[in-house]
Parts: structure tokens; sequence; C-alpha cells
């Protein structure tokens, strides 16, 4: 019987890899990726392709590595190695996703010094980083965006955006102040409409 | 400055700033301009602009330009331990996170959590891009590729790699 893509047999999750394919599927990813949309790139090959995890699972999983502290790539890249092979899949995941790209970026600085005072290379340089400002200032913007459902949490953006980029204070001073202010009035206001429910 | 106490300037730098990376590490990179060049003058503008755009051109997880901070200040070993001082703090903090997440998924405070850092984080990432346009070289060049480029994004499916390449094209035509 040939195998449709409707077949339950087609929906059914692939075994568990060793950590060997863990490590090199995850450091494929790290090195063809350039500038963003990894996530989807993620979700396409782990979940679609390989069939390592479920759909549901994944997305667990994107909000979680969304929603804290870290890299949001390697905070997935742990989840992903610890749902297939715990401890120690989160680890081999995470370093496939890292040192590939951690020594291609040291080869690059090495080469890179050489081209430095080439005054072409340097303004082709200037010229990717402005059009690399747009990849970050359109997440941001999409960010923004999302996060904009109230007064308060707009509120919260413009002061965290002044306090940083006008008033040039440390980071770690105003998210330590914007952070749990910003999760107690999610709190308060999920509550409310929990009771309002 | 003995090599020791550089090192360790990179790890007591980035450490910190490991926990505070949201998003793609675009958050940070207001912060680290500030340590590197204006706290512990480890380059110039014109360097960290050189190295932040090489990290855009580089591969991989977003926060490379770490691991270029610590290359220029300390060459290999230093872009070792910047390396290390950004990704594995955070990272053990979201394994123990990762288990306990799994237990009390959909409770009211995990979900505040997920809300409430949204905005945060949308303002950090908003200042971090105009921090790097305001020291960007170009000027009102800089502004131009980079909302030409934003709006692209915003409302086409375009490959980043196309939009990194013009914005060197435009810059090699317009400036030189």
């Amino acid at each position: 019987v040939r195998p449709s893509l409707t077949s339950p047999a087609s929906t059914a999750l692939s075994e568990a890899p060793g950590l060997a394919q863990i490590f090199s599927a995850f450091a494929k990813i790290g090195l063809t990726s350039f500038g963003g949309g990894l996530s989807g790139w993620m979700m396409l090959e782990f979940v679609q392709v390989r069939r390592w995890l479920s759909e549901t699972e994944f997305l667990s999983g994107l909000a979680l590595a969304q929603a804290f502290p870290g890299v949001n790539v390697v905070n997935l890249s742990i989840w992903i190695g610890f749902r297939l092979r715990g401890g120690r899949g989160a680890l081999v995941a995470a370093l496939g996703m890292i040192i590939p790209p951690v020594l291609t970026a040291m080869l690059l600085a090495a080469l890179f010094s050489e081209l430095a005072h080439a005054p072409t290379v340097h303004i082709m340089l200037a010229g990717i980083a402005a059009a690399a400002v747009g990849l970050s200032l359109q997440m941001g913007l999409r960010a923004a965006w999302r996060a904009a459902t109230g007064t308060m949490p707009i509120l919260i953006i413009v002061i965290t955006f002044a306090a940083i980029f006008i008033a040039g204070l440390p980071l770690i001073w105003v998210v330590g102040a914007m952070a749990p202010l910003s999760v107690l009035l999610a709190y308060l206001r999920l509550r409310r409409q929990g009771d309002a429910s | 400055m003995t090599s020791g106490s550089a090192l360790w300037d990179l790890f007591a730098v980035f450490a910190p700033l490991s926990f505070l990376t949201v998003g793609g590490g675009q958050s940070v990179v207001a912060d680290i301009h500030r340590q590197a060049v204006e706290s512990y003058g480890w380059m110039t503008d014109a360097q960290f602009l050189d190295i932040f755009a090489l990290s855009r051109i580089t591969p991989g997880p977003g926060s490379l330009l770490v691991t270029l901070v610590g290359w220029q200040v300390r060459g290999v070993l230093g872009a070792l331990v910047a390396s290390f001082a950004i990704f594995v703090p955070s990272t053990v903090l979201v394994y123990t996170l990762a288990r306990v997440w799994q237990r009390y998924n959909g409770r009211l405070w995990i979900r505040a959590i997920e809300t409430g850092l949204t905005p945060v984080a949308a303002g950090m990432i908003l200042a971090a891009s105009c921090t790097i346009l305001r020291a960007a070289e170009g000027g009102a060049w800089a502004w131009g590729v980079a909302i030409l480029s934003t709006a692209l994004l915003l409302r086409t499916r375009i490959s980043p790699f196309i939009l990194l390449g013009g914005g060197a094209l435009i810059f090699l035509v317009a400036l030189r």
C-alpha cells in the first residue's frame, strides 16, 4: 500500500533520534540560518520533515522559549532536545546550535581583520548593518503590535523604550524595574478577566 | 590591564546580559554597545559597527556579536569566554524552568509571565534598533536603508539575504 499524506501512518511520529543525529540536525539549522525566521524553519524540519515531535509539542515549546530569558532559538533547541532525549538531548541540541556558528564567527573575524582597512569592505559592512537593523526593527514592531492590548502595556513599551534610548539608563535597571511591574499588571488583568468570564 | 582581568571583565559584562536577552538577542545590543565602547573602551564606535555587521552576516543564533566582542578584546580565549558567559547562564535557567513549566502549564501566573514580558521585550528591541542607527555611519542613508528594509520585511516574504546584500550595494553606490 502506498503511503499517502492523509494516512495515519504518515502522521505518526518517527522513533526518537540518537544524540549524534540530534547534534547534526541542529548544527545544520545553526549553520544555514541567516538573519531570522529560524523558528519557522525549525518547525518545518523537526515537525513536518523529520516528525520528531508533534506540532502541539513544538508550539508550546516556542511559547516557552520566547517567554524566558536567553536567545529564543537556543531556548527552543533545549526544549526540543529535552523532549527527544532528556537532559543529554537538551545539551547536545544546544551545543549543535551554538558551537558551529561560534567557530564560523571566529573564522570570519580572523579573515575580516585582514580586510578591515579596505574602505570598500567597510562601506559594505555599514550598509549590511543598516539593512540588518530592519530585521530587529520589524521584530520590535511586531512584538509591540502584539503587546499593545491596552493602556498599561503601551505605557510599559514607551517607558522601557525611553529609559533605554533617550535616558540611556543601564538595561539591567530598566528591566529590573519594568519586568516585575509588567508581570504583576498582567497577573491582575488576567485574574480580573478570569473573574469576569 | 592584565590579560586575566580582561577575561574576567568579559565574563562580568556578558553573564548578567545572558539573563536579560529576550527574543533573538537584539534586545541587549544597546547595552553591549554602551559597555564595550563607553564603559570599558574596548573599541571605537566604528569598530563596534563593523563587528555588528559581521555578526549579522554570520549564520546562527544572533548573539554572535558577543563572540566577536570577545575576539576583539582577547582573541580566541576572549571569544570563548564571552560566548560561554552569554549562552550558559540563561541555558541552565531555561533548562530548569522547562521542567517546572511542564508541571504547571496553563496556570495563571505562568500566563502572566508570558503576557507581562512581551511589552518590556518590545520596548527593549525597539530601543536597541534605534541605538544602532544613532551610531551608524551613513547618516540619513542608514535610516533610509533601515526603514526600507523594515517595510519590506513587514509587507513581503523577502529573504533577509537579499536585504543585507541590497544594503551593501546601496551604500557602495551612494557613499563610495
